[in-house]
């Protein structure tokens, strides 16, 4: 396999985030681990990518550098045409509330508001006037049907991790980033959450980024981007279950045991 | 178990001090006040038991309500038969005056509102027991009308030294020379000798000036020959006792001997009991901030339980009994109230030395008095801070018990909760207790009237504190929804999480409601008792003008003599009060002259003027019904020259004139042995220009005594309730300041709990100054809460108190409502600033982490 440093994405498009350089260590002397070394990525606009690796490749830290959650130690983060590494606190807030949405694995909703003010909420804190066309017709592809006036609590899981999706993309933002949405959730209701991003990049061109380590769920996106020891060292365009695991088999056949 | 225990503690240090420092207030009131007291007990003891013979002889009642000497007094004869007695080592007569005013250099009276001027005669005696009592320290002792010598403080602090002219003004010196000037009543001797306690210890704060005896006796008695009391020194090998019993025997009638112990304790006791309305004041504010802080531990000790579950859940999936885990969390208490005690401790001597600087302030001099640590003042800390902190705790602990060992396993473990609808049946008996008890208290004629009314105060306070997650929730609700509309998403958010624990929010909101509650009972009772005082002055003020000493002891007849004569005046009514003894109480009488009943406009019900003659007295309405007492009924009375019949003659309604509730004529008062010093004048002018100016010349020389008008009597009349309501207010705020750190210590242990949602809220895009905003707003919410529940219980108790003894001359019930929405005011600014620590921490959470957090 050929040592890839730099992938980009059909010529054509725009990238939605561009990843330069980046690099992220932690600890010092004989405990220093590499989380990021040196990084170079294009995310492509309207277009669905996995980030695959096996645990400690970094995957989840290069998803919170580009989601501006945490600071890398080198290196350059673009989202549109800003360089987040440079934002302070304020600037880093808007970004976060205007241009990027969330999905986490354990949901993270706020237990005191109901499925609706949740998905309102963002807009809400930034105080923008609420798109009714665009919120009705994310709630409709969510499906909570009656539950929307519903606390968390009284959701099941996969409701949870649906609300959570329609709260990311109803504030339109350039890129939605999801860590391992369907970690916590059965396969039924982890397919569907796949299906409903799957949906907004197709219906909608929104760019989605997901760290996943589930094959059958990097099956849903258009792209997969594998990561080792905080490098970029493979990725395949349209995968299949099969290509994908076939992928991560050869990677754990070259990591030294 | 122990160990797991203390690290537990050791990794919540900040947070659980924070609610110790309730349990520290409350040790350092009981220390304090008991410290003290202890300290005023020695103080006085040892001040009595030097200034006392081993026998001293005396008149029978021979003292009068302030303990000043009477009239009576006994011969010089009597000296040369006390010598005869066997076992007499020595014989020293003495003569002492209360009201001898020394005055300043910068011509201020040298005296606070308690201790008395004393006056007297220079003695070497030695005091009971061969102690040293008061001796030269400096100079010599004084001989002859222009030698004066003074105690140490008393010199200090009128900046004087030997060689010194000191003026002097023996204001209940008996009248001078017809015609005399006042400069008579003005002595201006030398200063020649500082008296001092060789072995230390001061008069605590009284002011002495000794002269020789000639001179002495010719400006306290009249020039007679004679002493108001006199010391029996014992001769080697005689008792106290013996020579008691060997002196009495050669006593005429109504001369009495006691041993200088007995004397002693019986001085003591009086002054004591005189202060001990303030241990007691003290001990309940110990007992206000306990309960306070007894709220605030039960919510810090349940948020701690409630981030711990899990880890107990653990240790009971490991094997650890549910008693373990209980004990665990009660050792946790245990330290914590170790802890409190110690600094209440430390901080109770600090309060004890704050007492005492406040005290010489008022007169009360202790700086001689070092603090006495009692034992039981240690005993009484630590019993205070652990009990009250490990029952505080109890709750939350024995909630643990209730952890199952499966819980270790799962993610979200939710502790569980005793039922809301058992908390509201459970405060609303307590309120219904409470409301029972507290009429029993205030309308009943039980005995300990103010036990009921405190306990039914706190019965009522601890119910609604214990029904408030319930009946606060529509509060909340409304606050919820007014704060979505003022200030959007983040009002909403801050509303919902209010709403979210209601437990949290009302138990926090509770400790300041019970602070706000008591500050706003004594707001109305201040209020009121300033309204009442205005009104009765108001309708009672008769003349133009009152003339009275600064501590209500008596002065000079000259004064009104002097003012008969001054241009405008029309008429001096001449008012004397004193007290004697009734069925073995003190009983404090009034007198007037039979002439003036008239222009005093008493509304005199039973019987009429003629009532007040020779033998036969006017008595005031509320102490008759008290005493049940009509016209024609007999009172006795030992007084100080005897025992004394009555007749009362009429019934006047209550009048804060006549200070006392019988009324005597003067000739009476006289006759009963009490000093011829008159203590309030009231005088009738014309209105003439410069009346005032024209009074005040006469006073002028005599700076104790002053003049006022109706607005000046009535602030005079004003001024000890504002003093008082001062006071309170100053302690009242310390259980606010309890209550603001219960409200800084829920937010920042709510914050931590709810790091993730935090992170969250902060990763979807919500700014620092929102996040701020946000909290500042859950405070405002529980401390407006608090203020709310504090005001209308205030409100309900303050004019439940004023219903109770409005036929007590407290007729006004007066509502302060700027004072009460200033404290609403104060409660918003209260909350704000209770959330500036918490909400720094919260925006400065660092979002990823806080989205990690378990």
């Amino acid at each position: 396999m050929t040592e890839v440093s730099t992938f980009s994405p059909p010529a054509g498009t725009v990238p939605a985030a561009r990843v330069r350089g980046l690099t992220k260590t932690y600890g010092t002397g004989q405990a220093l681990v590499r989380a990021l070394d040196d990084v170079t990525l294009d995310i492509a606009a309207g277009e669905f990518t996995a980030v695959m690796g096996p645990s400690g490749s970094g995957k989840s830290t290069l998803m919170h550098c580009c989601a501006a959650l945490d600071t890398a130690d080198s290196g350059e983060v673009w989202i549109g045409d800003q360089d987040i590494t440079r934002l302070k606190d304020k600037a880093l807030t808007r970004l976060r509330r205007d241009e990027i949405g969330f999905v986490f694995q354990s949901f993270n909703l706020v237990p005191t508001l109901t499925a609706e003010e949740n998905i309102k909420l963002p807009m809400a804190i930034a105080g923008r006037r609420l798109d009714q066309a665009w919120y009705d017709s994310v709630v409709a592809t969510v499906d909570l049907g009656d539950r929307l006036g519903h606390k968390p609590n009284e959701l099941s899981g996969g409701q949870q991790q649906r609300v959570a999706v329609a709260r990311a993309l109803a504030s339109r933002p350039r890129i939605v980033f999801a860590d391992e949405p369907t970690g916590n959730l059965d396969s039924r209701s982890g397919a569907e959450v796949l299906e409903l991003l799957r949906h907004a990049v197709d219906d909608h061109g929104q760019t989605v980024v997901m760290v996943t380590h589930d094959p059958v769920a990097a099956a849903y996106t258009d792209r997969v981007v594998f990561l080792a020891d905080g490098r970029v060292v493979d990725e395949l365009r349209d995968p299949t279950r099969e290509q994908v695991l076939d992928v991560m088999n050869r990677m754990a056949e070259q990591t030294p045991s | 178990m122990i160990r797991a225990a203390l690290k537990s503690l050791l990794g919540r240090k900040v947070r659980l001090l924070m609610s110790t420092f309730a349990i520290v207030l409350g040790v350092a009131f009981v220390a304090g006040s008991l410290i003290f007291s202890d300290t005023l007990n020695r103080s006085f003891t040892a001040l009595f038991a030097s200034t006392v013979g081993d026998v001293v002889v005396r008149p029978v009642g021979g003292t009068t309500a302030d303990g000043a000497p009477s009239t009576v007094t006994l011969p010089a004869s009597l000296l040369d038969r006390l010598r005869d007695v066997d076992g007499a080592a020595r014989v020293d007569g003495n003569v002492n005056a209360f009201g001898v005013f020394v005055i300043s250099d910068r011509g201020k009276v040298v005296s606070g509102f308690g201790p008395p001027a004393i006056g007297g005669n220079w003695s070497d005696a030695p005091a009971g027991h061969g102690l040293q009592g008061l001796a030269v320290v400096e100079g010599h002792e004084p001989h002859g009308p222009d030698e004066v010598v003074l105690d140490e403080r008393t010199a200090e602090r009128a900046g004087y030294a030997v060689g010194d002219r000191v003026v002097i003004i023996p204001s209940t010196a008996v009248q001078p020379e017809p015609g005399a000037d006042f400069d008579s009543l003005r002595l201006t001797p030398t200063l020649v000798g500082i008296a001092g306690f060789p072995s230390g210890g001061s008069l605590n704060g009284a002011t002495y000036a000794a002269f020789d005896t000639a001179t002495a006796q010719d400006l306290f008695l009249g020039g007679e020959d004679a002493y108001t009391d006199v010391w029996v020194t014992a001769a080697d090998g005689v008792s106290q006792e013996q020579l008691r019993d060997a002196v009495a025997e050669v006593l005429p009638d109504g001369v009495e001997a006691v041993t200088g112990d007995d004397a002693a304790d019986e001085s003591a006791s009086d002054l004591l009991e005189a202060v001990s309305f303030l241990t007691t004041f003290l001990l309940i504010f110990a007992g206000i901030s306990l309960v306070v802080g007894a709220f605030l531990i039960v919510n810090t000790f349940s948020m701690l339980v409630a981030q711990r579950s899990r880890e107990l859940a653990l240790l009971r999936a490991l094997g650890a009994s549910k008693r373990q885990v209980i004990w665990s969390v009660q050792l946790e208490a245990f330290v914590l109230g170790v802890i409190g005690a110690t600094l209440g401790l430390g901080l109770g001597v600090l309060l004890a030395m704050g007492i005492r600087a406040l005290f010489s302030n008022f007169g009360l001099d202790l700086a001689g008095q070092p603090l006495i640590f009692a034992p039981r003042t240690f005993v009484a800390a630590y019993v205070v801070g652990v009990v009250v902190t490990m029952a505080a705790a109890w709750l939350p602990a024995r909630r643990t018990g209730r952890i199952a060992p499966v819980q270790a396993l799962r993610d979200d473990v939710a502790l569980p909760e005793s039922s809301l609808r058992r908390r509201l049946w459970i405060g609303l008996a307590l309120i219904v207790v409470g409301l029972a008890v507290l009429w029993l208290g205030l309308f009943s004629d039980l005995p300990h009237g103010g036990w009921q009314t405190g306990g039914g105060i706190l019965a009522i306070l601890l119910g609604v504190a214990a029904a408030s997650p319930v009946i606060s929730r529509p509060v909340l609700a409304v606050a919820q929804a007014a704060f979505a509309r003022l200030f959007g998403t983040v009002g909403n958010l801050a509303g919902q999480n209010s709403l979210r624990n209601p437990r949290r929010t009302a138990a926090t909101a509770s400790a300041l409601m019970i602070g706000l509650a008591l500050a706003c009972t004594m707001a109305i009772v201040g209020d009121s008792a300033k309204a009442s005082v205005d009104r009765s002055v108001e309708e009672n003020f008769v003349g133009d003008f009152v003339v009275s000493n600064v501590i209500g002891t008596g002065f000079t007849p000259a004064i009104g003599d002097r003012m008969e004569r001054v241009d405008g005046v029309q008429r001096v009514v001449r008012e004397r009060f004193d007290a004697g003894e009734r069925d073995g109480e003190r009983q404090g009488v009034s007198a007037v002259e039979p002439a003036d009943v008239g222009s005093l406009e008493l509304d005199i019900t039973d019987g009429d003027q003629s009532g007040l003659s020779a033998g036969s007295v006017l008595v005031q309405r509320s102490w008759a019904d008290d005493e049940d007492l009509g016209v024609g009924d007999q009172l006795t009375f030992e007084m100080p020259a005897g025992e004394r019949t009555y007749t009362v003659g009429g019934v006047f309604e209550d009048n804060p004139v006549i200070v006392w509730p019988v009324l005597l004529t003067l000739d009476d008062f006289v006759d009963a042995g009490f000093p011829e010093t008159d203590n309030v004048l009231i005088v009738f002018t014309d209105d003439s220009p410069g009346i005032q100016d024209r009074l005040d010349e006469v006073v002028a020389d005599l700076p104790v005594v002053t003049v006022k008008d109706q607005a000046g009597f009535a602030q005079e009349q004003r001024a000890p309730i504002d003093q008082f309501v001062r006071i309170i207010f100053a302690l009242l705020g310390l259980a606010l300041v309890i209550a603001v750190l219960g409200i800084v210590n829920t937010l920042a242990l709510s914050v931590i709990e709810r790091t993730r949602e935090v992170g969250l809220l902060r990763a979807i895009g919500l700014s620092r100054s929102q996040l701020r905003r946000m909290i500042t707003l859950e405070a405002v919410v529980i401390a407006v809460l608090g203020a709310l529940l504090g005001v209308l219980l205030g409100v309900g108790f303050g004019v439940a108190l004023m219903y109770a003894v409005r036929d007590q001359g407290l007729e006004v019930i007066s509502v302060p409502f700027g004072q009460l929405a200033v404290f609403l005011v104060l409660s918003v600014v209260i909350g704000v600033l209770a959330a500036v620590f918490p909400a720094r921490r919260a925006a400065r959470l660092d979002v990823l982490r806080a989205i990690a957090t378990e």
